[in-house]
């Protein structure tokens, strides 16, 4: 029997089982793999570029599943880019801009983007890129002002997320972009929103980004396609080599039973938006409120009220390391991470938790639980049912070890 | 190696997780040491009973403020040294844990390593506080693992450091 099986075996099957890691790996939808399977098994595999009746219907199919997913963005669906993922959407917005758009050498980002972001930035500096991280407040926020004074006529884009993957925090992007624009009508400005489409709504015909990735895994559509939305007009070029087909910012990216997942995804995401954020919302405060209450020494990461994403719980419990939290969750059936240095490969704590000023010891002691539309309320309860156990024992082990 | 595997515990560090031998504060210990930092989220205080005319250690026990396999590494720890003399628990490395333990993840091999920094900085101090002249088997210098729990404290003050910059910033 191999490590991980004896592991396995150790750990038992819990009696019940919570799903809250939506950050790291999801499901597919039923109604979404039911989409998807025809298209592995039966028709319209053709490639659409090519000039056949397979490829033809392939084509057509292609069409109206882009128009679908551009739909609620309120964009042109020639405009979307598809790609494998939301850091291949991310790595493009910034090197793939900068290949077009030589003259000008800063780009700013905020210091809680997600690290395809950060590290993509950073990744110019070898090319004499300057990169300007703008700090955050204490909920997460971008800071404006710092913004404003970092813009000059050097910078070429400007990357503020939406909502931030971590703590929740919804960033002033509307702000952010009016501030870029005003100073510098030519600053291009892209936001990643991973982790916002489908959470809350989004209007690219009124706050006009110039760029902005979405994701269909966070919507329980397939894993391995995401999007990369690009204003008409915008100069942007794939940053890897391949045969270019319908899509000329990522080859060999089309992928029909793939794209009909992430169509239906949003399809569903939208149809039932206000049902959906209703739910996960009332979840979110039941969980996130439920356990500030019922357990001493907590902190919660990011802001509360309107300006927190409708899915997003994140707690730090003091003296509780986070990845021991893990295990001691996954023996109860709870399933979460942790921004704790050693559940990290690194060995560091999350960069947004010190982004907001969290010392090491309360980054180490937080736990991410994300709520999904397939979250029930009897499993919130479970949750706050177990937790309160589940902190105990590890702060038994800490003991009086004094932090 | 073009992939990593993350974190395969091996069954034993869940075993003793779940169960840890020897776990808490003794009050009528001999001798007390802590290693690591709250900073870094690792640190381990380990407390031995020593028989003081043979050097035996008749009992010991820890306090963990980590990760399972800091836990597990304390803990397994503790059952080595049980009935042992001082000379015999001070030779025991971090290998010798982690083997016990099943292998531990080479990401993790430093949470065995503050195991025994902590032992071993607990031995240490029992001679340094008694005033008894070192024996032959434990060096002046600082041995490796000592060593590293000085390594991390050091990055925990770095940490700190880095936390104070923010501080003021706001």
């Amino acid at each position: 029997m191999s490590n991980i099986e004896g592991l396995l075996k150790q750990h038992g099957t819990p009696e019940k089982e919570v799903y809250l890691d939506w950050e790291n790996g999801s499901v597919v939808d039923k109604e979404v793999y039911a989409e998807m399977r025809p298209f592995y098994l039966e028709r319209t595999f053709g490639n659409p570029a090519i000039t056949h009746h397979m490829g033809w219907e392939t084509l057509d199919f292609y069409m109206k599943a882009k128009t679908k997913i551009a739909e609620p963005l309120n964009i042109d669906p020639q405009a979307l880019a598809l790609t494998h993922s939301f850091s291949e959407s991310n790595n493009l917005a910034i090197k793939g801009i900068a290949k077009m758009n030589k003259k000008r050498k800063k780009i700013i980002v905020s210091e809680a983007e997600h690290l395809s972001v950060i590290h993509t930035a950073k990744s110019m500096f070898g090319d004499q890129y300057k990169v300007e991280i703008i700090p955050v407040s204490n909920d997460g926020t971008m800071n404006l002002d710092i913004l404003h004074e970092k813009i000059d006529n050097d910078t070429l884009l400007v990357s503020l997320q939406t909502i931030n993957h971590e703590i929740g925090t919804i960033q002033p992007v509307k702000e952010a972009l009016e501030i870029v624009k005003d100073k510098d009508d030519s600053i291009l400005f892209h936001t990643d929103a991973t982790s916002a489409f489908g959470r809350i709504p989004l209007d690219y015909g009124k706050v006009e980004v110039d760029l902005a990735t979405i994701n269909s895994n966070r919507i329980l559509g397939p894993k391995g396609i995401a999007g990369l939305y690009v204003k008409d007009g915008i100069k942007i070029k794939s940053i890897y080599e391949g045969q270019l087909s319908l899509e000329i910012l990522s080859p060999d990216v089309e992928n029909p039973a793939l794209l009909a997942g992430f169509a239906k995804a949003v399809e569903i995401q939208f149809n039932r938006f206000d049902e959906i954020k209703n739910h996960t919302q009332n979840l979110r405060d039941k969980l996130l409120y439920g356990l500030q209450t019922s357990i001493e020494r907590t902190e919660i990461n990011g802001p509360s009220g309107e300006r927190r994403a409708p899915d997003n719980v994140n707690i730090s419990y003091l003296g509780c390391e986070g990845e021991a939290l893990t295990v001691e969750c996954s023996m109860n059936g709870i399933y979460v991470s942790s921004g704790s240095a050693c559940t990290s490969r690194v060995l560091m704590p999350s960069h947004i938790l010190t982004a907001i000023g969290r010392k090491p010891e309360e980054a180490h002691g937080s736990l991410l639980m994300k709520i999904n539309r397939l979250n029930t309320e009897d499993q919130i309860n479970h949750v706050l049912e177990r937790m309160p156990k589940i902190i105990n024992r590890i702060r038994s082990i800490t003991g009086g070890i004094e932090l | 190696m073009s992939s990593r595997i993350p974190l395969p515990y091996a069954p034993r560090v869940l075993e003793l997780f779940q169960n840890p031998q020897n776990l808490g504060r003794m009050e009528d210990a001999t001798v007390y040491a802590a290693a690591g930092s709250p900073a870094c989220g690792d640190m381990i205080a380990f407390y031995l009973k020593l028989n003081e005319q043979n050097a035996i250690i008749i009992k010991s026990s820890f306090e963990s403020y980590g990760c399972a396999s800091n836990i597990a590494a304390a803990s397994q720890l503790t059952i080595m040294i049980e009935n042992k003399s001082l000379e015999e628990a001070w030779k025991i490395t971090w290998a010798d844990v982690s083997d016990a333990l099943g292998g531990l993840p080479s990401v993790k091999t430093h949470c065995g390593s503050l195991a025994v920094g902590a032992l071993r900085r607990a031995i240490r101090t029992y001679y340094k506080e008694k005033e008894i002249k070192l024996p032959t088997w434990l060096p002046e210098e600082l041995s490796k693992d000592e060593k590293h729990a000085l390594e991390e404290e050091a990055l925990a003050e770095k940490l700190a450091k880095k936390y104070k910059l923010l501080e003021k910033k706001d």
